[in-house]
């Protein structure tokens, strides 16, 4: 990546939505993502997040870390590097999948885009040009930080579709879940995948900064009577917990970033099982990772559904004899699932479905602090998981 | 179908495949060069002239090898003596170092200083040898074998006794110079022994780590004594003739001029080689005398393995820095003020530390010596048959050479090798014109005629940083590697360099107890 030689005088850059979201950020809240100022808020947390239950939220993606691979090994290298098998993502299609380090423990979790033939896309949320470098030893591969040349939005909620419909993207209705499209606009191409954070209906929508302000007024214009509004970072945090979707730094420490050992966790200790594949004759991980499978796992990821309506923040979680273990990795009440829910990290063999437990949860009111044991049950699958998520075509289209 | 097959016929192969085979298995070794020995042979060059083309000297070579491989009946013969060292000085008064006793213009407190000095550095050496003899401890929570394995370290250690304990504490860390600066005076003898302390590697003699390098070695020991060389007759190829005799009788299956283009994969599973030939060998177990590098990023393949340790691979240093210089000469060289009959001792140029350390100094930035160190050796002294009648065969081990060369090894190679013969004409006067063949093994020639990566003899550095369970990188360590059915065997593993047979021996008794990283 070639800098400005003025480079070091700006930390942190606006988006290139900036001039439209600053003026819809009514809060005036914004906050550092990697290089970027991503709103907080822009109006009010709970009717942003219903944005994206009840109509459509967009949120502001850019500051994603984007990585294009190419080369003629991009498919035997991205293999490699991830736990899963790549090769079952064909052109135009996404998949979601984690990597691990050589003890198998878990360095970051990501989507791959098989963008075009010999072209794929690796999106997450942490800065991984340097792993991927380092996993780049012995293949013939081209690994490019595009973070700064693509941009992106996220376009969610049930009338998502209908929305960019509206905008001429057409057809966009046939696209399935993980399918990704190239469309055209304004002379330039916008990439359209259905994929999201949310667990709902939604899209994300790629191009270069240079189409962001058309695309946002073009997106807002189509979206007006489908009420369309902004989301800021608080909100897609709700939507994501519903959704029962990990973050790295909340639920899981990002391997490279560990001292500790016994702090990272293994894609089984994400519940991730799926997505790990031993049939592929080698991946980063894979020795440990059948070790683990072998003589077993020291944590299991549960999904916590809890009696009351406080949140759990960081709470420990106790078993009835009064033992601690495990810990609430992310809390909150669910406003469409109307419960008290959470991830939690519990020590093996605790975490079944069905095992009921003790959950510590302070709280203040009026500056007094309070304690409760609430009891609460392990659940299966995700909190909130509504059938038109994966409806294709979706209803109203 | 074989039980393993040994890929390399250096001594270490034959070491690990006699072992093998003495166990009952079924071996066979795939050597890629047309005689057995790797860089451990003698061979000819010139007109009429042979030479030990790598190591010339035998110092290291464990008895425990000799005996159990009963190598003396499969005619090893290191010869009738050890040799002296004679440390050169250009002006002929040279210091003649014969086990702990100094000949030469030696002051009496060096003279006692040199004896307290080789004995301490011969006690910390056997210990050293101690652990040579078994794998290293793994650095790994959990097994009780590995806390017995740290426990018999740390025990090696405080038998030393309170004294030697901290001394070797203190400097097996650090540089030879500041160790010598502390016990002596004489620089002819200063320069000899810090000349032991960095050969064959990227330091200087202020260096941090040429101590241990010194230590490792003196820990071989010939007719039970440390420190001393043997000059075999036939050249250390007979060393390796011997020791492929002994794996062939044991049942060993030896075959030369078969080059390993990959290793073959069951799923996860080492299973055998593919040939540059295309010939496809199956085995239980791969057994690899090649370098750290070669064997994994080539042989196996970066991608094959995990990134972490694919990376610490590739990241072992192994850029050679000796030069090795052949000489046919018309007649026996004189060398100023030189006994004749000690010609064909072990001649060193390395008349002080400081020497040594502006030569390195060269090295450090990518050009070769000016004035390099050497080590002389004159084989055809005591065995004729290496050089028609009357001629002789000069052997040297010069250092610095740097692999990557600034500007390549192509145009500075003769430039080097004149270098060379005229410093040798400053310590021996006449000695240019008595040439008649020469031939320079730059590293880069080193790397190509004896396979090993970056002409580094000792198949990486022999530093704290790639030793004992760190030799060639974590999780390679103890001969297992991540790979199952894949085992390294060679110099880039514990205890490393020289030609000692003990990498090779440690080996086999990890393949034979089915060890595991």
């Amino acid at each position: 990546m070639k800098l400005d030689k003025d480079h070091y005088k700006t930390a942190v850059y606006p988006s290139p939505f900036h001039a439209k979201t600053s003026v819809l950020n009514e809060t005036r809240e914004f906050e550092r993502w990697h290089d970027y100022m991503s709103a907080t808020r822009y109006f009010d947390v709970s009717m942003e997040y219903f944005s994206c239950r009840n109509s459509t939220g967009v949120f502001d993606l850019t500051a994603m870390c984007k990585y294009r691979i190419t080369g003629v090994d991009a498919l035997d290298y991205l293999n490699r590097l991830m736990t899963r098998d790549v090769s079952k993502i064909k052109v135009g299609r996404v998949g979601y999948g984690v990597w691990c380090d050589d003890a198998g423990q878990v360095v970051d979790d990501g989507t791959v885009f098989h963008i075009r033939d010999g072209e794929y896309w690796l999106c997450a949320q942490g800065r991984q040009y340097d792993w991927l470098l380092t996993s780049a030893l012995g293949f013939d591969v081209v690994i490019e930080d595009i973070s700064h040349q693509m941009t992106s939005l996220a376009v969610q909620g049930p009338t998502s579709c209908a929305t960019l419909k509206a905008m001429g993207l057409a057809e966009i209705e046939t696209l399935k879940p993980f399918g990704l499209r190239h469309y055209s606009i304004e002379d330039g191409e916008l990439t359209v995948s259905r994929t999201g954070f949310t667990g709902d209906l939604g899209y994300e929508l790629w191009m270069k900064p240079e189409l962001a302000e058309p695309v946002w007024d073009a997106l807002f214009a189509a979206g007006r009577l489908h009420g369309i509004k902004p989301m800021g970072e608080r909100a897609l945090a709700m939507a994501r917990l519903e959704a029962g979707f990990i973050q790295a730094w909340h639920d899981f420490l990002p391997a490279d970033k560990a001292v500790r050992t016994t702090h990272t966790r293994s894609p089984f200790e994400l519940d991730l099982h799926w997505l790990v594949d031993f049939k592929k004759p080698n991946f980063t991980g894979r020795r440990a990772l059948l070790e683990e499978k072998r003589n077993g796992s020291r944590y299991r990821l549960a999904r916590l559904d809890i009696d009351g309506n406080k949140p759990a923040h960081h709470a420990f979680v106790y078993n009835r004899q009064n033992k601690v273990i495990g810990i609430v990795t992310s809390a909150m009440w669910s406003p469409s699932a109307k419960a008290n829910i959470a991830l939690a990290s519990l020590d093996v063999p605790y975490g079944e479905p069905g095992d009921e437990y003790l959950v510590e949860i302070y709280y203040q009111r009026e500056l007094a602090w309070n304690r409760v044991m609430a009891p609460c049950r392990v659940v299966k699958g995700a909190f909130f998981d509504p059938p038109r998520k994966k409806q294709t075509p979706p209803a109203d289209c | 179908m074989y039980d393993a097959i040994i890929i390399g016929a250096g001594h270490n192969g034959l070491v690990c495949a006699a072992y093998l085979a003495k166990a009952g298995r079924k071996v066979l070794v795939l050597e890629a060069n047309d005689r057995v020995g790797g860089a451990a042979i003698t061979r000819s060059f010139g007109t009429g002239f042979k030479v030990s083309a790598g190591a010339h000297l035998i110092n290291l070579l464990d008895p425990v090898v000799i005996d159990e491989l009963k190598l003396e009946s499969h005619g090893l013969d290191l010869g009738q003596k050890t040799l002296k060292t004679v440390s050169l000085s250009h002006k002929g008064q040279h210091l003649v170092i014969d086990g702990d006793q100094l000949t030469g213009q030696v002051s009496d407190e060096d003279r006692s200083a040199f004896a307290d000095y080789k004995a301490q550095m011969t006690r910390f050496s056997r210990l050293l040898n101690k652990l040579h003899l078994r794998p290293p401890p793994r650095l790994k929570p959990g097994r009780l074998s590995d806390y017995l394995d740290l426990l018999r370290v740390g025990a090696g250690l405080r038998r030393l006794g309170q004294r030697d304990m901290r001394d070797f504490l203190r400097i097996a860390g650090i540089n030879i110079y500041d160790v010598l600066e502390e016990h002596f005076d004489n620089e002819l003898l200063k320069g000899a022994l810090a000349f032991d302390a960095v050969l064959g590697n990227h330091l200087g003699p202020r260096s941090n780590g040429s101590v241990l390098n010194a230590l490792h070695r003196s820990s071989g020991r010939i007719n039970d004594d440390n420190g001393t060389f043997a000059s075999p007759p036939g050249g250390v190829g007979a060393v390796s003739e011997a020791l492929a005799k002994a794996a062939v009788a044991l049942g060993a299956k030896i075959r030369t001029g078969a080059p390993v283009e990959q290793l073959m994969f069951n799923g996860d599973t080492a299973c055998g080689v593919r040939l540059q030939s295309g010939e496809q060998i199956e085995a239980e177990t791969v057994v690899s005398n090649a370098d750290p590098k070669r064997t994994f990023l080539d042989l196996v393949g970066a991608r094959h393995l995990e990134a972490e340790f694919a990376q610490s691979i590739h990241r072992t240093r192994c850029s050679g820095n000796v030069a090795k210089l052949h000489l046919g000469l018309k007649s026996l060289p004189r060398f100023t003020e030189l006994d004749p009959t000690l010609a064909g001792e072990r001649l060193l140029i390395a008349p002080s530390a400081d020497y040594l350390d502006l030569a390195f100094n060269q090295a450090k930035y990518g050009h070769c010596s000016d004035h390099p160190a050497m080590e002389i050796t004159i084989p055809s002294v005591a065995d004729p048959s290496l050089a028609d009648e009357g001629h002789h065969v000069l052997s040297a081990i010069v250092q610095y050479a740097p692999y990557r060369l600034k500007g390549g090894w192509e145009h500075a190679h003769e430039p080097f090798k004149k270098t060379l013969i005229d410093q040798l004409d400053q310590y021996a006067p006449g000695l240019s014109l008595q040439v008649i063949s020469s031939e320079l093994l730059t590293p880069a020639d080193i790397e190509a005629e004896f396979g090993i990566t970056g002409g580094h003899w000792h198949h990486g550095e022999m530093t704290l940083d790639q030793a004992f369970m760190l030799r060639p990188a974590p999780g390679a360590g103890r001969y297992a590697t991540p790979i199952d059915g894949l085992y390294l065997c060679g110099a880039g593993s514990h205890p490393g360099g020289g030609v000692m047979g003990l990498a090779g021996r440690n080996a086999a008794q990890t393949v034979l107890s089915g060890g595991k990283t």
